[in-house]
């Protein structure tokens, strides 16, 4: 027997004793524990092939990652956001220039874009954040999607202060820093997104001049 | 056939009036008008030509061992075709595995119809005249053929099981560069990417009603696409690596999916935008 077959044997042999025990004890809908996490993150890694810029490396968890796979659809026991929000706010950098807010046009069209990091997309081509896919932002945009809450008059309903133009940045940069398993990518801590870029966007958000403002 | 010609050309002239109705109602009521358009195209839903193609096929001797798929088991039989998707995906013994509509298909193309997998798998998702799937074809005859039937995936069946469970845990499996898991977009009722609805697919009414539209014609793709592509593609956009098609993973969300929709009569090869 080649030694795969065995490897698969064995598998197959623990996966049936363990859904019998599931049915035994009869466990309805979705039998929770690790168990079944270590075996659904094997099954995943046989299952995708890398495809250009998305290596197999990116089914790897990191912790806040894995806690918000563990926790999904059920209420986030306090120490665990607490563990998530001080581990993503550890992650976030100012630019060395202190400067906070760039150009809200440019920002415009980063917020437009999809572009980036998908196996389809060019790597060499800059990346946008699709910020409409998921926000309001812009009154001129129609449309836009309503994932995440609406973004209009971002900085005019809370005022164009330093902490805004701050709040703004870290918020961009890592947004489990203050929200848990909040469904925004992270755009600095994954280098999606450039400080310049950030800047851009930020400035879309909290600008007086920017659309999203009037 | 003339007649399926005559209400498809009807259909795409509907398509096009409702797109303009689209484009200029999109603040107000884009759903409502999407549902309109959808409804005019009901009636002449170029999914038939796919149909009409994956029918031949099913019943023409194919590969090198020259044998039709009147051998092909999808469950309920040898060549059984009625009702049989509305009952995948299910655990085959001759295979030691649970598998969906289009693995079985594979399945039968590499062990009875004498293919090598590579070149069965050559072209499973379409692309215009350039490149047409076999899969796709004989996935919408297949599918055709239970419409109106109610979804019965076997759960009960412990490996089956198993792949439901799996299939959930990887329904909130979060990784990339962007965070995302098919819960990111499909996990709260009403709401919506752009103007694009999206199904909460936690609810049982919202697999439903996803899942048993599936496989669709794609009016902004010109093309029929399966449930696999449907995976494949959503993962494209999650940032992720590609989906091998027929991998267990495919195998465990389509079985996670599909037996939430039990209950509900399947209704496709269906029409999206």
């Amino acid at each position: 027997m080649h030694r795969m077959n065995i490897v698969r044997a064995l598998a197959g042999a623990v996966l049936l004793a363990t859904s019998a025990f599931g049915m035994l004890y009869g466990c309805a809908s979705a039998p929770a524990g690790h168990a079944v996490d270590d075996r659904a993150a094997a099954m995943m890694k046989s299952s995708f092939k890398a495809h250009g810029q998305a290596t197999l490396d990116r089914l790897d968890q990191d912790e806040t990652q894995r806690l918000c796979s563990e926790y999904a659809g059920r209420a986030l026991p306090q120490p665990v956001v607490e563990r998530i929000e001080k581990a993503n706010l550890a992650t976030i950098h100012f630019p060395a220039d202190g400067k906070l807010v760039g150009d809200w046009k440019s920002g415009e069209k980063i917020a437009q874009s999809g572009r980036g990091f998908q196996y389809s997309d060019d790597p060499k081509q800059a990346a946008g954040a699709n910020c409409y896919a998921c926000h309001q932002l812009s009154p001129k945009e129609l449309s836009y999607g309503t994932i995440g809450p609406s973004l209009y008059q971002f900085g005019k309903r809370r005022g164009y202060t330093d902490e805004t133009r701050r709040y703004a940045w870290q918020k961009v940069y890592n947004a489990q820093a203050f929200s848990a398993c909040s469904n925004m990518p992270r755009f600095g801590h994954h280098h999606i997104l450039t400080d310049e870029q950030i800047r851009d966007v930020v400035a879309l958000l909290v600008d007086p001049a920017s659309p999203l403002n009037q | 056939m003339p007649r399926t010609i005559r209400r498809i050309v009807a259909g795409i002239a509907a398509a096009a009036v409702f797109g303009g109705v689209v484009a200029t109602a999109l603040a107000d009521s884009t759903a409502d008008e999407i549902a309109k358009y959808r409804d005019a195209l009901q009636d002449g839903n170029p999914a038939e030509l796919w149909e009409a193609r994956g029918e031949d096929m099913w019943k023409t001797p194919r590969g090198p061992k020259h044998v039709s798929f009147a051998s092909c088991d999808l469950g309920l039989g040898a060549g059984v075709v009625k009702g049989a998707y509305a009952q995948l995906p299910r655990y085959f013994a001759d295979a030691g595995r649970v598998m969906d509509l289009e693995t079985r298909l594979l399945w039968c193309m590499t062990e009875q119809q004498g293919y090598t997998r590579a070149d069965a798998t050559k072209n499973v998702f379409g692309n215009g005249s350039a490149k047409r799937s076999d899969f796709e074809a004989l996935a919408a005859y297949v599918t055709s053929q239970s419409q109106g039937v109610k979804m019965n995936v076997p759960l009960d069946e412990p490996h089956v099981h198993e792949m439901y469970a799996l299939g959930e845990k990887m329904f909130f499996y979060r990784g990339g560069t962007h965070d995302f898991a098919c819960a990111t977009c499909h996990g709260e009722d009403g709401k919506r990417i752009r103007l694009q609805d999206l199904p909460n697919l936690t609810k049982v009414e919202g697999a439903q009603k996803a899942y048993t539209t599936w496989p669709a014609y794609r009016v902004s793709q010109g093309e029929l696409r399966t449930f696999q592509w449907r995976l494949n593609d959503c993962f494209r956009q999650q940032r992720f690596p590609e989906l091998v098609f027929g991998s267990d993973a495919s195998i465990a969300l389509t079985a996670y999916l599909a037996g939430r929709a039990n209950g509900a009569e399947f209704q496709g090869p269906a029409i999206k935008r």
